[in-house]
């Protein structure tokens, strides 16, 4: 079981595409409610973290407990049963599908979530574009529709690789204002992000991962006292 | 005697619902290739020989335990269809992996197989399955005669077509395939079983053709053979229509059962070839296919 609380504990983790080693033992734990950010540069490892979680890279040893559930022997399609919503970096917005199609595809993986109209709520413009094909939307769009299209399924853990990457302003803060919702529902959020500046005001801890690994955790209170490390390590 | 651009009414008509029923046979047929395409990713060389067996199934079960045509319709499908479902579980899925060639080569040797075991008890001469009473005779439609059972052939087929789109284009199920045939991986990440889908897809695309065999089975001679030259003519349906594309079959197959059975009336030298000829045009003009998307 993992500590009380904890929405997710990952422990001695390494991942594989083929013969090519990306994770070399990630440990970090999650708990249940808090929004945790994984940072880092390009390649460090964050999106192959999110992905070793779902059980999507090719090979992964050491442990995944979510939600005290060891899931590491799991099959892809059985982990966001568990509670868990994936948003990936390439926002995967399915151009067969219509707006609402998309939003109504993930199957409930429990009760609790989000509803349609809770949902268009939080996104106006997604109800104005719902008959739309889905790969026709903006990229800020498309970026809420894959948030929104996890929420209804009543998943409480999100993994969100880079939601903000290449997007106006004005969206991005949209999202920050979506997320502060999020987490003020009680949902736990590990977030992916390049952009610190985003990152920074909603998140309870940092994780800074480099070559594979975890190689320091910030608090908000160490932010002022470990900024040179940590642009340093975010190559700033 | 009325004649219709210089040729007899009664044959114009007779070609053009000839042009339809063989049209219907590879709308049927161009579907379930495209619906194994489009999840896939594997062109199926073992299509024609699956319709096949779908006739040899009906004459067989009929032959050996009295199945009558009404539940062969319902049953080899069936049973075609669960076989399909072994060859992709324990076959196909073991070279998912690969490139998509391996998929083509080991359909491609299924179907050998399928056709070879068949000759060797069977031999090559074709066997008549006969029209069920129902559906013997035809109506005199004052123009021309049109046997009840050709009338029958298109209506059933056509109402399978119809059936597998609106399955497709406007069910649950069907949004899943779709969004499985453009990302797997991330539906698998939403916690949609896609191995269980890619099964039953490629069953379902291996009944419509057994489907599509036990149709064909009163109106042509059930032989081993009876697939493999047929399903040439459907695969260059499938190119003209769009891989993986399943309006794109169904319109396509009809009309070129049309335009094949129409060049028979006008320029009957012509007729066996004028498919390829369309083709040849449409890879040269769209080389997505009518309904393709472009790459």
């Amino acid at each position: 079981m993992t500590s009380s609380g904890a929405a997710l504990r990952v422990q001695n983790l390494h991942a594989f595409y083929g013969e090519s080693h990306i994770l070399h033992g990630v440990d970090f734990e999650v708990k249940r409610g808090e929004l945790v950010t994984l940072l880092g540069r390009n390649g460090a490892g964050r999106s192959t973290t999110l992905k070793a979680i779902m059980n999507m890279v090719g090979r992964r040893t050491g442990s995944v407990v979510i939600d005290g559930r060891e899931t590491l022997r799991l099959k892809p399609h059985h982990i966001p049963r568990l509670g868990v919503g994936y948003c990936p970096e390439e926002r995967g917005i399915f151009s067969s599908l219509d707006v609402h199609e998309n939003l109504l595809l993930p199957p409930t993986v429990r009760s609790g979530g989000m509803s349609l109209d809770d949902i268009y709520a939080m996104f106006p413009n997604l109800h104005e574009r719902r008959k739309s094909q889905g790969t026709r939307l903006s990229g800020g769009e498309q970026q809420m529709l894959a948030m929104a299209r996890i929420l209804r399924t009543g998943a409480q853990l999100l993994l969100l690789d880079e939601i903000t990457e290449g997007l106006a302003p004005v969206i991005v803060q949209k999202l920050g204002e979506v997320l502060a919702a999020l987490k003020a529902r009680g949902m736990t959020v590990i977030l992916v992000e390049q952009n610190f500046r985003f990152a920074a005001p909603l998140a309870d801890r940092h994780l800074v991962m480099e070559h594979g690994t975890i190689v320091d955790e910030i608090t908000p209170g160490e932010l002022d006292a470990k900024r040179e490390r940590l642009n340093a390590l975010l190559g700033v | 005697m009325t004649t219709l651009l210089g040729v007899p009414i009664a044959v114009f008509m007779g070609q053009l619902t000839l042009g339809l029923v063989n049209g219907a046979f590879y709308a049927l047929l161009s579907l379930g290739l495209a619906v194994i395409f489009g999840l896939l990713k594997i062109v199926n060389f073992a299509h024609g020989a699956q319709y096949m067996l779908g006739a040899f199934a009906a004459l067989l079960s009929m032959r050996y335990f009295g199945t009558n045509y009404w539940a062969a319709l319902v049953l080899v499908p069936l049973v075609i269809g669960g076989l399909g479902m072994l060859l992709e579980r324990f076959l196909l899925r073991r070279i998912a992996h690969l490139d998509h060639l391996y998929g083509l080569l080991l359909t491609f040797g299924l179907a050998l197989i399928f056709e070879g075991t068949l000759v060797n008890f069977f031999g090559v001469s074709g066997a008549r399955y006969a029209t069920p009473e129902a559906l013997q005779g035809g109506l005199n439609l004052g123009f021309m005669f049109l046997p009840t059972y050709r009338a029958w052939v298109l209506v059933a087929a056509l109402g399978m077509c119809l059936f597998t789109w609106f399955m497709i284009e406007r069910t649950r199920l069907g949004a899943y395939l779709r969004a499985g045939t453009e990302n797997a991986a991330l539906m698998q990440a939403f916690g949609v079983n896609v191995p269980l889908l890619v099964t039953l897809t490629y069953g379902f695309g291996v009944g419509l053709a057994a489907f599509a065999g036990v149709l064909a089975a009163p109106l042509y001679p059930v032989s081993p053979t009876m697939g493999s030259s047929l399903l040439i003519v459907v695969f260059a349906v499938v190119v003209i229509g769009g891989m993986g594309s399943i309006l794109g079959a169904i319109v396509t197959g009809l009309a070129m059962g049309v335009i094949e059975g129409l060049t028979k009336v006008y320029y009957p030298e012509a007729a066996n070839t004028v498919i390829f000829l369309v083709m040849i045009l449409v890879l040269l003009l769209r080389p997505a296919g009518l309904f393709g998307k472009e790459a």
